[in-house]
């Protein structure tokens, strides 16, 4: 882009409040996939060198909103590629979106959405619908099908809380950009099972943030138990999960110390003589 | 057959001058102030949802006078602008001075060579680290940019009230002493503009991310009331 000339449109071909729009106009090289990188080297996949892969996110609702949560690690075939990587994000105020999968692909996708929902806002003078957003968010997804078909998916999970019903929501997408709406919870990625089956076990209407994170930990806890490519809390580095609490208040991360404390103290519980 | 008239650019230039003007002054004027926790704009505006002050970038704000349609094209071109910088480089590197640079050269060029010059003034607003750093760009409708300090005037009445705050504006006012001495100073015989006549943007210097908020509501008649 020139810096010096600014975007300016006939009323014809106006992306209007669409940062997405916006970009295929005057700058398709920076759209996720604009160079055709995925078709670029052949279409099949074991041709690549690994791909770094990112896993295991859950999102839990609970009485004033939702709690969303990410291990820490990324993989390359077997190799770890990152044991600091993170995966849950801030989308606006009042919504966060995580992802699991190829972790390129899926950090320009929240990027990409971040960006535009930040710049609808400030075009149209107020912010998306929840809805509006998740619906953004799954067009991002099928925007990104033509890669995932050659093995470059990535997944997200959105969440936040809808100011105008008053309540926390949990939307999961599948790679054609299908997008469902969760009535409690969700989760994504290779220990994604794992984790479910685990707030499965122990959700309840109506919990506290206290609990609900400590439920989202115990999640991520049980994944790493049970998958390769999730990590558990790394007690000799101090690395734990990232987990964020989304309600009326706003979007916020929860500080590293108080993860680590609530991490600790459920250490030597269940695992211990569960045969696991 | 008829022969053009000849017009000497002198005169071209001067007329669309004049009619530009002439737009600009049926329209009312805005403030903006330095102060210490951040810069204030204060615009007369009884519409609620037309707005004359926007959000452009994390420490940047845009505001417009003259004729709503122009101006709201360009604030939207200078939103378009920022975010495609933002998203190609980096948050850090937008920058109200690039943004300025652009609206100059956008609004020179009409000026230039449309028929119709654009009949607003603009203002690029960037809050710093600290009031020293803090940019304010005052923007003509042919493309002259003026780096102003302290406070800047846009609009048909600019020459009495810059004349009015140069007497009245202090270093280091509070968001609330700025937002009355603005409306105070756009109010006719000393009389200040009430809550519902205005309206009123800040970027507030101590924000980490987006620095932009409107003041509105209990929160301004509050302000103008203390």
């Amino acid at each position: 882009m020139n810096d010096q000339s600014m975007p300016f449109f006939a009323s014809g071909v106006d992306p209007g409040p669409s940062f997405v729009e916006l970009l295929r106009r005057v700058a398709p090289h920076d759209l996720p996939g604009g160079t055709g990188a995925a078709g670029a080297g052949g279409s099949d996949p074991a041709l690549f060198p690994p791909l770094t892969h990112a896993t295991t996110v859950v999102a839990i609702r609970f009485a004033d909103g939702v709690v969303m949560a990410g291990d820490r690690r990324a993989t390359s075939g077997m190799a770890i590629a990152s044991r600091r990587i993170e995966k849950v994000f801030r989308a606006d105020d009042h919504s966060g979106v995580a992802f699991a999968g190829v972790a390129g692909t899926g950090s320009e996708m929240v990027k990409l959405f971040q960006t535009q929902l930040e710049h609808y806002e400030k075009i149209e003078g107020e912010t998306l619908s929840f809805e509006g957003k998740a619906n953004q968010l799954a067009q991002l997804v099928r925007g990104n099908l033509p890669a995932a078909m050659q093995g470059l998916v990535a997944v997200p999970l959105f969440a936040g809380y809808d100011d105008r019903r008053g309540r926390g929501r949990v939307f999961s997408y599948d790679v054609t950009g299908g997008r469902y709406e969760e009535t409690d919870f969700q989760t994504n990625g290779s220990g994604g099972v794992h984790a479910k089956n685990w707030i499965k076990a122990s959700w309840r209407e109506g919990m506290t943030i206290d609990d609900t994170v400590d439920l989202a930990l115990r999640a991520l806890f049980a994944a790493a138990d049970e998958d390769a490519a999730t990590g558990g809390p790394d007690l000799v580095r101090r690395i734990f999960p990232t987990v964020a609490v989304i309600d009326a208040s706003g979007y916020r991360m929860l500080a590293d110390d108080d993860i680590e404390r609530r991490a600790n103290a459920q250490l030597g519980g269940r695992e211990e003589g569960a045969g696991l | 057959m008829t022969m053009p008239f000849y017009v000497s650019p002198e005169q071209v230039m001067k007329d669309r001058a004049d009619y530009a003007r002439k737009g600009i002054a049926r329209g009312r004027s805005l403030v903006a102030l330095e102060s210490a926790a951040g810069i204030v704009i204060v615009a007369e505006n009884p519409s609620r949802t037309l707005f004359k002050i926007s959000e452009i970038y994390d420490r940047i704000a845009f505001a417009g006078v003259g004729k709503y349609n122009e101006f709201e094209m360009l604030k939207i071109a200078g939103v378009r602008h920022a975010d495609l910088k933002g998203y190609s480089y980096s948050r850090e590197d937008v920058n109200a001075r690039g943004l300025a640079n652009a609206y100059a050269q956008t609004l020179g060029q009409v000026f230039t060579h449309e028929m119709k010059p654009y009949e607003v003034e603009i203002l690029v607003a960037q809050v710093g680290a600290t009031a020293a750093a803090d940019e304010l760009f005052h923007i003509l409708y042919d493309g002259t940019v003026m780096d102003e300090e302290r406070f800047t005037v846009l609009g048909g009445q600019a020459d009495t009230i810059a004349q009015a705050l140069e007497s009245r504006y202090q270093d280091a006012l509070s968001i609330g002493d700025a937002v009355k001495l603005g409306a105070s100073v756009l109010g006719d015989t000393d009389q200040p503009l009430s809550p519902e006549q205005l309206e009123v943007g800040v970027l507030q210097r101590d924000a980490a991310g987006r620095a932009f908020r409107r003041i509105k509501g209990d929160e301004l008649a509050q302000f103008l009331s203390s």
